[in-house]
């Protein structure tokens, strides 16, 4: 139960406090010398542990193993966790060019198991070398690990490395599950693509059978000292065991909250705004008559759609709010889903922003994840603020979130798994719905324009972006505007 | 048996109703049952767990049976009242019980309550089954929380904090009472059947083992559900403290002005340097140092000489519009605003800014934090440390926008027993106050926000009375005669009463 986070490192106490230099990007204060800013950046980052984490996935095939890594690491990396999953049967696959058949998985054909033993520590390779010069902090080692013999080769590993091991078991006996199961992720994968479904299946069924009698679960009392999680049919129970330290605390937390019932999230912005229409950012307008046209289609559309018990949330801004009321069904209102604040830049023009704060307009498009509006936000602050969202749309199944670019594109960006460096610049047009539904180990788009002209609000990256820049290479990528 | 209640009490989601940050994720009201043998850390959790409810918007109360047998029985003769042969006691206990029960549909009928925690040890099926009866003939949810430990130090450590000053045993010595409550355990022991992983598996609950080296979770629900279970799994016995204080009195601070990104005064900076030795001289092991990204709290860690950690979670109340602004200035520009703030403290939320709710809201990583955590101390502002404050102190919402923070003042929170016990150390460093009270006199006029009780009303516990007689000026630390004035139609001078000294 200990948190053993970080460390109190003891710097003489100065005989004067240091000088304080605001960072100009993300004007965060950091200490400073001579008026060059100190190294340390003692900045609350999600993972405050010195010790990097490793997580081991534990379970026979086909209980939802690689759809929980990709998923966890997916997450962690949004919230801002370097994360990366090391799926071992991937690396079979390398070195076993054609798979031939169940047999290779038969306990009793050592050829299989020697390159089996091979992939596994290669895969441990990779992921000593991710975590410990890669700068990775959390890795998935995501393989059955059925064994105790298995699992205590990795936990010595770690323990080598300094890494902290965190296990996480799927156990699952039903039936149905795991034919779903079967048929969403193995048919599809490179394993079978010669094969008839048929044959597919009733191989896997025999593979399956292969890991079932050498199978160790996690035990309660063997296993008494060892951190994980155990999910017991699809979620519907969880063991857990000592949770070491805030980023297993949130694992635990994630994963208690993410299900598979098929379900679609719907994402869209409020209609076409006032401010929109003059090119101006932020501020909190109402809707243009093509944005209460929209909010009319949007309506009818959703009608359409016929979905069962959707949940509507829009932000507390008006914009969003008139959209939804448009729709004649009840919402919610969250403060977490209002837009970026621009900070000193509310209600501006592009070309008044670049006019006043010329140096704050080409910062931000050196790094716009990390770009603080002065007196604002950025995307980073973003994500942060939208994480509780993230967890209830997890939880929920039909949801219709209506709200606003920038954060339409931070919550596209966790569905779609895109990185910091492509989040502020995906496309989210107005007067467009974004359905995505989940499917195999992703997520299934589908864009649907509702036939209602808006302005483009879209301003791609210029390609002069140093502060010398003259003002017209910064005002090139600005929509057009009244 | 299912569990879904048949005669669901829909609260139905109004359109807009949700003025807070958050949506309401109401439908029926939740009974949270506690289940386990005398001294598992049942009442523990219970009080701690109503604190954090009520503290992020919840309403919530507990319901402590052994409360209602004391009420009933008035004098606690031996543990014999316990053994399950004692059919007079038993009756007893049962009506106690149906009496709680009955006073937690009162609390969610009649009162707004969302969450109601049954205190008691529940260790029958046959009781948990007259709970879940009564909960599905009105709808109610009901999560169970087991707590089982058979470690014998930390129930021994249990019976010392919390039970030796138990109304129960005021007449006993020290020995007396720790026999007589094992014996009492042990009543208990003989008809205990813990929830059961096969026969229970169609209800909600978590199962603690050992104070939270493991848990067992069951069939979560719901959104409060997993909130629970995630609270429940992040919070500690561990004996630590909890250090909160504002950044050095600022530049802003000095000339009466509100919010901004300024640096620290001299006298601020003297602060700083204080509390560096104070720090030191507390002989704190492995402290964690955390401030709010604004420069005056950065400013006042520097001087600590240790490694700090900036949360922007901490960062000050936004108070938009009125940022930077004096309140003489702010009644001068924005005078309904300053009057709506006055009439309603904690829901008001400043044009384009926060409300002290909207605080709340964004410091709750922060509390779940400060719970995983051991010795921590907190550099922040006025209205977040109120917020901390609160939550610690199990203050009201109502109580929350007033509580004194003064500046050059360290607050030292010890865990004790149900509670906290606080420390108020003065570095002895001048500073200008920056508390303005709250005005006096009976219910604000029809405010113009939703009325209180509908959302985060903190229900008066039962014990305690409301009081019907208008609170003397003295009690609230007015100096003027006159009372405050908080229609927006006051006079300028009305308003600017309790506004405190400055440049």
């Amino acid at each position: 139960m200990n948190s053993g986070e970080g460390c109190s490192e003891e710097i003489p106490l100065p005989s004067s406090p240091r000088e304080l230099t605001q960072n100009p990007l993300k004007k965060i204060w950091i200490p400073c010398k001579n008026g060059l800013p100190e190294k340390h950046i003692f900045q609350r980052k999600v993972c405050m542990t010195n010790c990097p984490t490793l997580i081991v996935t534990v379970g026979l095939p086909a209980r939802g193993k690689t759809y929980i890594s990709k998923k966890l690491t997916r997450y962690l990396n949004w919230i801002g966790v370097p994360t990366k999953e090391f799926n071992v049967g991937q690396y079979r696959r390398e070195c076993v060019k054609i798979y031939k058949s169940f047999e290779f998985f038969s306990p009793d054909n050592e050829e299989g198991l020697k390159i089996r033993k091979q992939c596994a520590s290669a895969a441990l390779n990779d992921v000593r070398q991710y975590l410990t010069d890669e700068g990775g902090q959390v890795a998935v080692f995501d393989a059955t690990n059925t064994t105790r013999e298995r699992r205590d080769t990795i936990t010595r590993f770690a323990e080598q490395n300094g890494f902290k091991v965190f296990f996480v078991e799927s156990v699952c006996e039903d039936p149905a599950v795991i034919n779903e199961n079967i048929v969403q992720v193995k048919l599809g994968s490179p394993d079978y693509t010669h094969c008839n479904t048929d044959e597919a299946v009733e191989d896997f069924m025999k593979r399956i059978k292969c890991y079932e009698n050498s199978y160790q679960t996690l035990d309660e009392v063997l296993d008494r000292d060892l951190s994980y999680i155990k999910i017991i049919d699809v979620g519907r129970r969880y063991l857990v065991n000592r949770v070491q330290d805030h980023i297993q605390s949130r694992i635990v937390y994630y994963l208690m909250n993410i299900h598979i019932t098929p379900r679609s999230i719907y994402l869209c912005r409020h209609g076409e705004s006032d401010m929109n229409v003059k090119g101006r950012i932020g501020g909190d307008s109402g809707l243009s008559l093509r944005g209460k046209d929209f909010a009319r289609r949007l309506g009818q559309f959703i009608q359409k759609q016929d979905i069962s018990d959707l949940k509507v949330w829009t932000s507390q801004m008006k914009r969003t709010i008139q959209t939804a009321e448009g729709l004649n069904v009840p919402y919610e209102q969250w403060k977490a889903l209002n837009e970026i604040d621009a900070g000193v830049c509310e209600e501006m023009m592009y070309e008044e922003i670049q006019d006043h704060h010329p140096l704050e307009f080409a910062l931000r498009d050196q790094d716009k994840y990390r770009y603080r509006y002065p007196k604002g936000e950025s995307y980073e602050d973003l994500v942060q603020r939208l994480e509780p969202v993230i967890m209830e749309l997890e939880r929920q199944e039909n949801v219709l979130v209506i709200c606003h670019q920038a954060v339409m594109r931070c919550l596209l960006a966790y569905f779609l798994d895109k990185s910091a460096e492509e989040l502020p610049y995906l496309k989210c047009p107005l007067h467009t719905v974004l359905k995505l539904t989940p499917v195999a180990y992703g997520c299934k788009v589908e864009s649907i324009f509702l036939n209602v002209d808006a302005v483009n609000t879209h301003r791609d990256r210029p390609e002069n972006v140093e502060v010398s820049r003259m003002a017209e290479e910064a005002l090139y990528t600005v929509p057009a505007h009244q | 048996m299912a569990q879904t209640p048949n005669k669901p009490q829909v609260r139905k989601r109004f359109r807009c109703d949700s003025i807070a940050s958050v949506p309401q994720f109401t439908n029926s009201p939740t009974m949270i049952v506690m289940v386990g043998l005398p001294a598992r850390g049942k009442t523990y959790i219970s009080k701690k767990l109503t604190r954090y409810l009520n503290w992020i918007g919840v309403p919530t109360k507990v319901f402590n049976v052994g409360q209602y047998r004391r009420d009933a029985v008035r004098t606690y003769k031996n543990f014999e009242f316990f053994r399950p042969d004692n059919e007079e006691a038993m009756k007893i206990r049962k009506a106690c019980a149906r009496s709680a029960l009955s006073d937690v549909g009162t609390y969610f009928m009649l009162e707004h309550g969302q969450a109601a925690v049954f205190d008691a040890t529940n260790t029958t099926r046959e009781r948990r089954e007259i709970i879940l009866s009564y909960a599905k003939d009105n709808g109610y949810k009901v999560f169970f929380i087991e707590s089982i430990c058979d470690d014998p130090e930390i129930i021994a450590e249990n019976i010392k904090q919390v039970k030796l000053s138990s109304p129960d045993y005021i007449d006993c010595d020290k020995e007396e009472a720790v026999a007589d409550f094992l014996k009492r355990i042990e009543c208990y022991k003989v008809t205990y059947v813990p929830l059961d992983d096969d026969k229970d598996s169609h209800l909600s609950y978590i199962k603690i083992f050992n104070v939270g080296s493991r848990y067992l979770v069951n069939r979560v629900q719901d959104h409060i559900q997993s909130r629970i279970v995630y609270y429940l799994m992040n919070i500690h016995v561990t004996p630590r403290t909890i250090y909160l204080c504002r950044h050095g009195e600022s530049e802003l601070n000095l000339v009466g002005r509100i919010g901004g990104d300024s640096g620290l005064s001299p006298r601020g900076s003297q602060f700083a340097g204080a509390l560096g030795k104070y720090i030191k001289s507390q002989s704190i092991p492995d402290l964690k140092v955390w401030t709010s990204h604004m420069k005056r709290t950065i400013q006042t860690a520097e001087a600590l000489g240790v490694a700090y950690e900036q949360w922007k979670a901490l960062n000050e109340i936004d108070a938009g519009v009125c940022e930077d602004l004096t309140y003489e200035e702010i009644q001068a520009n924005y005078p309904e605003e300053f009057a709506l703030r006055d009439q309603d403290k904690y829901r008001y939320r400043y044009p384009k800014g926060e409300s002290y709710e909207d605080l709340v809201q964004r410091l709750e990583p922060v509390i779940m934090e400060l719970e995983r955590q051991e010795n921590v101390l907190v550099v922040c502002h006025q209205a977040v440390m109120r917020c901390l404050l609160a939550y610690f102190l199990d203050k009201s919402a109502e109580e929350l926008p007033y509580l004194k923070c003064p500046l050059h003042t360290v607050l030292k929170l010890t865990p004790v027993a149900y509670g906290c016990k606080v420390e108020s150390v003065s570095l002895n460093i001048e500073a200008v106050n920056t508390h303005r009270d709250r005005p006096a006199g009976d219910e604000p006029p029809c405010t113009l926000l939703a009325p209180p009780s509908r959302h985060h009303s903190r229900a008066q516990p039962m014990a305690s009375p409301v009081p019907t007689r208008a609170p003397r000026l003295q009690d609230l630390g007015v100096t003027s005669l006159s009372l405050q004035n908080v229609e927006v139609s006051r006079e300028p001078e009305e308003a600017l009463l309790t506004v405190p000294d400055h440049i």
